[in-house]
């Protein structure tokens, strides 16, 4: 399973937690498995329309910043990805 | 491909085993001859038939309501063929629109181009005229009856974000990653990096610093100011000429804040005299444009004077950083906390996310925590500004860690080893990273002579600062085609500032085993070659770099698959290697095999690519400094910046990167500054009154490149245009603190602030 970092923004969410491992072969489903643990997730990293991520919200998989913010929730994952949601660079 | 494959694509017998045949050496650069003859062609060069001149009204308030603008008078001046007020702008969506590296709020982008309700700052542009000439358009602006309302203006990052601070936009509220507050704010965003537990690591430490730190607003810098000419067609079609470090962006740009559908927007990118960052965003384009449609589809050209550009277009953050860290007797850091304030001008976007990534970066630690506060302030609008917000927090925690330094009693360089990120440590915000060159070039600063050289005087210090940079990829396209002479047409979609054609052409040409002569670089307007990102992020070496050697690869399978049609043969029987292609008995050179299949059918390919294996960039400056206790001056006596390049494709360019970098991070530090009076007037706006650097300030900055190849990169490239501005202040800095016992806690370090903080310890 996937190992997601809470961004320490969310730990009201997660009791404190900043760490914690969540089933999914993709961004996607990692982020449905997360908001079923910890309700409240997914609205704060999902734009109002429900079909993306915010663009305040970056992707980084195993060390790799996703680009693309059309493929990041298809994004495979694998049993020992590492997952961060981060500040996007937003400017500069 | 998951997300660790894409750490494994570079060549498959790795870019730090590869002998390169042109890169690493030094040709002459394609641009060369027509740079210095004069006769390459800028924006200010460009004169279509039958064209207009435009100038923009700008605010004398830094804060105030637009009661009214009357712009009759000025249309009815003689040879006025439009005015253009924030009415003529579209309506712009409350949506944040990705630029690849950045975002940015499309309607704020628009308030910014042409103030709407209010004006934000002094210099806000507020109405465009087109005239004849640009005598007229001057006296037009004259005739704008503009009635404001004259507002208090919000200048000091910590007094904005004070609860009973003015506000600057009304409907502003705090974003913390996806939670809004509920009132109104100045404050845009915050954020936080946190992990392990701080209390307990600062209770293992022996020593702990803590300090407060500010630093002014400054400017790129760029010698030639914004330019734009539009000509917006009867049918449709809108041409634009401009100075910028990416077509693709302004057509973006151009495409979200006038609605007008991208394939019918081209954008030609001329020759451009510096950016920096600063030429990413649009300022004049968008009104050339309407201007062009509202006069009778003539073309129309903006040039912005010194003052406007400096007024005007994006600066980066002033800030206030607090920076607390400890260490142990051994040397090992245990806690870092750091609090960041950016300005972020008069709409939300300052750099604050890179600079609180960015603060800590080069040490190992498993106990920290930052947040960073993205403000609005009555200044323009920020933008980027090589390495955006890196130096401003490095000057913050350079200055901490020598003092930890000091009361250590441990050698700067010694102390920063111990601490050193390597593959696999974990940044500032969690990830690991990947392989990277942060202790070979500590090392190979510890072994330069100039670290043990004598520095003998009363007044003289030595100082170190290192620095972390992420650097970007992005998407980059490029297009070739072989000639009948055998030479190859380079189409690229990156402008070149600092040579990349040299750069590009030589990656071709190692991958053809061809001279880099016989290639022939073009910087490609929006139509004339695929989608390429700006000039920006340090990308466009590695990643338009990584799009020529897709390129090159694919060429060279369509000249095999046509010497095997030649010689009517399976193209897996050519093997090429050295310019020649050889199957059995048959040889054919690739000049003799460009005229064989010069037949009607062109040989051409083109490649875009899309990577995100960056490889994150260190520095370490060294920098003795001689100072004048009665004046304050600084005057700088030798200076060594050492850098993991990557790859160096062109060596002399990689150099005057890393000069080009620290020249402007000791501007930065030692005199640049906004100046502005209370009522947010800014006084220095003149290259006279804003005090740059020139060649008599610097010393001869010795570069020092060090290889560690990017193993996420076919030739090991790493960016290397930005980290070198980050460390200049942190390592001034610790250099005055060793000539005079003075902690420098103000940017820039000019001789008033030097005196001011002699006079304290004094008193």
């Amino acid at each position: 399973m996937a190992v997601v970092w809470i961004p320490a923004l969310y730990r009201d969410l997660t009791g404190g937690e900043a760490t914690t491992t969540v089933p999914g072969d993709t961004v996607r489903e990692v982020i449905e498995n997360l908001e079923a643990r910890y309700p409240g997730v997914r609205a704060r990293l999902y734009h109002e329309d429900g079909a993306r991520l915010r663009p305040g919200v970056a992707v980084v998989v195993d060390g790799v910043v996703i680009r693309g913010r059309s493929r990041v929730l298809r994004e495979p994952l694998t049993e020992t990805s590492e997952l961060h949601f981060l500040p996007a660079i937003s400017g500069g | 491909m998951n997300a660790k494959d894409k750490l494994k694509t570079g060549a498959a017998d790795g870019p730090a085993t590869r002998e390169y045949t042109v890169i690493g050496t030094r040709p002459v650069r394609p641009d060369g001859v027509d740079k210095v003859t004069g006769r390459a062609l800028y924006g200010a060069d460009v004169h279509p038939t039958g064209l207009l001149y435009g100038a923009v009204l700008r605010s004398p308030h830094a804060h105030a309501r637009i009661v009214s603008i009357d712009t009759r008078e000025a249309e009815a001046l003689p040879g006025v063929k439009a005015v253009i007020t924030a009415a003529d702008m579209p309506e712009a969506a409350d949506e944040v629109s990705d630029h690849g590296e950045t975002s940015v709020n499309i309607r704020y982008q628009s308030w910014n181009i042409l103030a709407r309700g209010k004006v934000l700052y002094h210099g806000h542009a507020m109405a465009a005229v087109a005239a004849t000439s640009l005598h007229i358009a001057q006296e037009a602006l004259k005739l704008i009856r503009v009635e404001y309302e004259v507002l208090p203006p919000v200048l000091d990052v910590r007094a904005a974000m004070a609860a009973d601070a003015t506000i600057i936009l009304e409907n502003l509220r705090t974003d913390e990653l996806g939670h809004k507050g509920d009132r109104p704010t100045n404050i845009a965003s915050h954020m936080r990096h946190e992990r392990g537990d701080l209390d307990a690591g600062f209770a293992q430490a022996d020593v702990i610093v803590e300090r407060e730190f500010t630093t002014s607003m400054v400017h790129q810098g760029y010698i030639e100011p914004q330019n734009a000419t539009a000509l917006y067609n009867p049918d449709g079609q809108v041409t634009i000429w401009t100075s910028t470090q990416g077509a693709f962006g302004v057509r973006s740009q151009i495409e979200e804040l006038l609605h007008i559908p991208v394939s019918r927007i081209r954008v030609i990118p001329m020759e451009i005299g510096g950016g920096f960052g600063g030429k990413n965003d649009v300022y004049l384009e968008p009104l050339a444009t309407l201007l062009s449609k509202k006069s009778g589809y003539r073309p129309v050209k903006l040039t912005m004077s010194r003052a406007d550009v400096l007024q005007a277009t994006g600066p980066t953050s002033g800030s206030y950083i607090r920076v607390k860290m400890g260490a142990d007797k051994t040397g090992r850091l245990t806690a870092a906390e750091a609090y960041l304030a950016y300005e972020a001008g008069a709409f939300p976007g300052s750099p604050v996310e890179s600079g609180a990534n960015g603060i800590f970066n080069a040490y190992r630690l498993d106990n920290l925590r930052v947040d960073g506060y993205d403000v609005l302030v009555n200044k323009p609008k920020t933008a980027a500004y090589r390495a955006p917000g890196g130096s401003n927090a490095s000057f913050a925690s350079e200055s901490v860690v020598d003092e930890l330094c000091r009361k250590l009693e441990m050698d700067p360089i010694e102390f920063r080893l111990r601490n050193a990120v390597k593959e696999g440590d974990r940044k500032v915000d969690g990830p690991r990273y990947p392989r990277i060159g942060l202790i070979e070039t500590l090392e190979a600063a510890r072994a330069h002579p100039h670290y043990h050289a004598p520095l003998e005087g009363p007044h003289r210090g030595r100082g170190v600062a290192c620095a972390y940079w992420g650097n970007y990829g992005g998407r980059s396209s490029a297009s070739g085609s072989i000639n009948r002479d055998g030479t190859v047409s380079l189409v690229e979609g990156s402008v070149d500032i600092g040579g990349s054609r040299a750069a590009m052409a030589m990656q071709l040409a190692e991958v053809l085993e061809v001279p880099v002569t016989d290639v022939k670089p073009l910087v490609g307007d929006t139509d004339s070659v695929a989608y390429t990102e700006g000039t920006y992020g340090s990308r466009t070496t590695f990643a338009t770099g990584w799009a020529v050697y897709e390129l090159g690869l694919k060429l060279k399978q369509r000249l095999c698959e046509r010497a095997a049609e030649l010689w009517e043969i399976d193209p897996e029987e050519v093997s090429y290697a050295a310019g020649v292609f050889t199957a059995g008995a048959h040889r054919m050179t690739l000049k003799a095999l460009a005229r064989e299949i010069d037949d009607g059918r062109p040989l051409m390919a083109s490649a875009t690519v899309l990577p995100e294996t960056e490889g994150p960039a260190f520095a370490v400056h060294i920098v003795d400094v001689d100072v004048d206790p009665e004046t304050g001056k600084v005057q700088l006596l030798r200076y060594t910046a050492v850098q993991d390049v990557g790859t160096a494709i062109h060596p002399s360019y990689v150099e005057g990167q890393i000069q080009g970098g620290a020249a402007q991070g000791i501007g930065w530090a030692l005199n640049e500054e906004y100046v502005y009076d209370a009522e947010g007037h800014m006084l220095n706006a003149s290259f006279l009154d804003y005090r740059m650097p020139t060649a008599l300030d610097l010393p001869m900055i010795d570069a020092v490149i060090v290889e560690v190849p990017n193993p996420g990169h076919p030739y090991g490239v790493r960016g290397v245009g930005e980290v070198p501005i980050v460390p200049p202040p942190g390592a001034l800095a610790n250099a005055i603190y060793r000539a005079l016992g003075v902690r420098m806690t103000v940017l820039p370090m000019s001789p008033g602030h030097v005196l001011e903080a002699l006079w304290a310890i004094e008193d």
